[in-house]
């Protein structure tokens, strides 16, 4: 009688210490979610406020037009054509330059003193402040290799800006591949190019195409380094079509262009006293942001749907 | 040893083998291998019966570092595949692996088999589609697979995976095929079909395998090597060292006392 009064009273001893530890485990969930909450709500908040100044704005015609001295005529069309050739230039350089050299870093680099050096540059370049990168490029590619302010001049910027990122994912997603696959593939006779084309590439393109694609949403709203080489602010003007309707079909010209982008259009408007120009700068905003979005959400899309078929 | 003579496939001679770091794991074994026969290594973990399996098809040049001393030579040609001057993907070529885990590539059944004839160069689609039969059926895998070769190998179940695994190695017509503990992963159904697998290979090829499980030794091998401490304690018939071992040693392990 008396050891079973016993077990009971130590039961409810057990139950209420399990209710105790429970109330840190709801504590800390709720103070958790509050943090989460904070973080996106400031941002659905910014995002919101672009879209109620800027909504007036949000037709074809803020596309189609040329910068003006009128707020109201006033559109996009020469930056988001700047920020796409400029892009583009990004995206030639900083995808072939940085997915060699993670494959090679990954896969062919002897593992010494030196290439850890490198190893650890490489990750710290991705958190230098990108108006270093602008002052690298006005003293690189502007004065000393002469390629002006220009388009040229703007993507290369930016593409030594990504490439650290670039890098860094693809050197992530190779070794995701397990130990076990290489060896299969080695054990039946394959090279070490083989290995790389057939499996290494293969098998972690979708990691490598995430990092490209958040590389490239960083670079799209960058405006610290393009303003330091010296984009224009104001351009009524295209540069010359990269296509034309002669052979050899292809033109080089817009290279040298001058540009804006979007960023620096939208810094440009906000910066007017105008307070009608502050919607313009409004509605690029939340353009910017739309594009950032999808860019990421293509990205997380990419990895699920190239993943789906990869078990390890 | 054996009263029927039988022709030896490879040898391995006053064989050493040293980690990275220096650690010497494996010590002047010296053992052969007899053609179209089933070799078993066992002993205790950390023995070194995987790293000698290993050092036949230089896997161990994977890895910077390792150092082999000594020789492996295969017959009839004598060549030394340790030899620095030998390719090891020419040793690949005709020693081919199956691993521990089944290790599909993320690719179709048909590509996993056919990836050794396309790392040489094999293109001809009419060749390649009779090689692939003919190794799925070596490894008694084509009748559960032949409506479906252009699936993914990861939907196959985990003994079938293996099959696969084995069909790709069998594919290129090696010589000598090595096996690291190819059931460890297996239910025991699964073990049965590999095992059995193994004994109907054994016509067309040298098979070496690595495996803890005293039982398989028993079971599928024609000679055991009883392994410990990366020395080769004692090397002979399964029948014998099983029923009647040479050494002490041996026998502690053999009936558990030990291991």
């Amino acid at each position: 009688m008396e050891h079973k009064a016993s077990v009971l009273e130590n039961l409810a001893d057990v139950r209420a210490m399990i209710k105790r530890h429970k109330r840190n485990d709801t504590l800390f969930a709720t103070l958790g979610l509050i943090c989460l909450m904070l973080g996106l709500m400031t941002l659905m908040l910014l995002f919101w406020q672009l879209i109620a100044d800027g909504h007036p704005k949000f037709n074809l015609d803020f596309l189609t037009e040329f910068p003006s001295r009128r707020a109201g005529r006033a559109g996009l069309l020469s930056a988001w054509v700047g920020s796409l050739l400029v892009m583009s230039v990004t995206f030639l350089t900083a995808v072939p330059i940085g997915v060699a050299a993670g494959l090679y870093l990954e896969e062919y680099a002897p593992k010494n003193w030196f290439t850890d050096l490198i190893e650890i540059n490489v990750s710290n370049l991705a958190g230098v402040p990108s108006i270093i990168y602008g002052l690298l490029a006005l003293g690189l590619f502007v004065y000393m290799l002469d390629f002006g302010q220009s388009i040229l001049t703007a993507g290369l910027t930016l593409g030594l800006l990504i490439l650290p990122i670039v890098i860094v994912s693809t050197r992530e997603a190779i070794r995701a591949i397990p130990v076990s696959i290489r060896e299969a593939a080695y054990g039946v006779g394959a090279t070490k190019w083989q290995v790389v084309y057939d499996h290494v590439f293969k098998y972690s393109y979708g990691g490598i195409l995430t990092g490209i694609i958040i590389g490239m949403a960083r670079a799209l709203g960058e405006t610290a380094p393009i303003i330091t080489i010296g984009a224009l602010t104001f351009i009524a003007f295209l540069p010359p079509s990269p296509i034309t309707t002669e052979p050899p079909f292809l033109n080089f010209e817009w290279l040298s262009s001058g540009f804006t982008v979007m960023p620096i259009q939208m810094f440009n408007w906000l910066s007017r006293p105008d307070h009608a120009f502050h919607v313009n700068a409004a509605a690029t905003g939340a353009l910017i942001i739309v594009v950032t979005l999808l860019m990421n959400g293509a990205a997380i899309w990419l990895r699920y749907k190239i993943r789906k078929n990869i078990k390890w | 040893m054996a009263t029927v003579t039988t022709a030896i496939k490879a040898e391995a001679r006053d064989l050493n083998f040293f980690y990275s770091n220096g650690a010497r794991a494996l010590k002047g074994i010296s053992m052969p291998l007899y053609e179209n026969k089933i070799t078993a290594l066992i002993g205790p973990s950390g023995c070194g019966k995987s790293t000698f399996l290993r050092c036949f098809n230089r896997m161990h040049d994977l890895y910077p570092g390792n150092k082999y001393q000594g020789e492996i030579v295969m017959h009839p040609d004598n060549t030394n595949v340790l030899d620095s001057g030998v390719d090891p993907i020419e040793v690949r070529m005709r020693i081919s692996m199956v691993f521990q885990k089944p290790n599909p590539f993320p690719k179709s059944i048909y590509e996993n088999v056919a990836y050794g004839l396309r790392v040489r160069g094999e293109n001809n689609k009419r060749i390649m589609d009779d090689k692939v039969e003919e190794a799925l059926k070596g490894a008694a895998l084509w009748n559960e697979v032949k409506d479906r070769l252009h699936d993914l190998a990861f939907n196959l179940s985990g003994g079938q995976q293996q099959r696969l695994c084995i069909a790709r190695a069998l594919a290129t017509d090696p010589e000598i095929m090595l096996f690291d503990e190819p059931t460890s992963a297996l239910d025991p159904i699964a073990t049965a079909n590999i095992e059995e697998l193994m004994v109907e290979l054994r016509s067309k090829l040298t098979i070496l395998v690595v495996t803890h499980n005293m039982q398989q030794a028993a079971r599928v091998s024609d000679y055991t090597a009883y392994m410990y401490l990366g020395e080769l304690i004692e090397y002979d018939d399964t029948d014998k060292i099983f029923t009647n071992p040479g050494r002490k040693e041996t026998e502690d392990y053999i009936t558990g006392k030990f291991g």
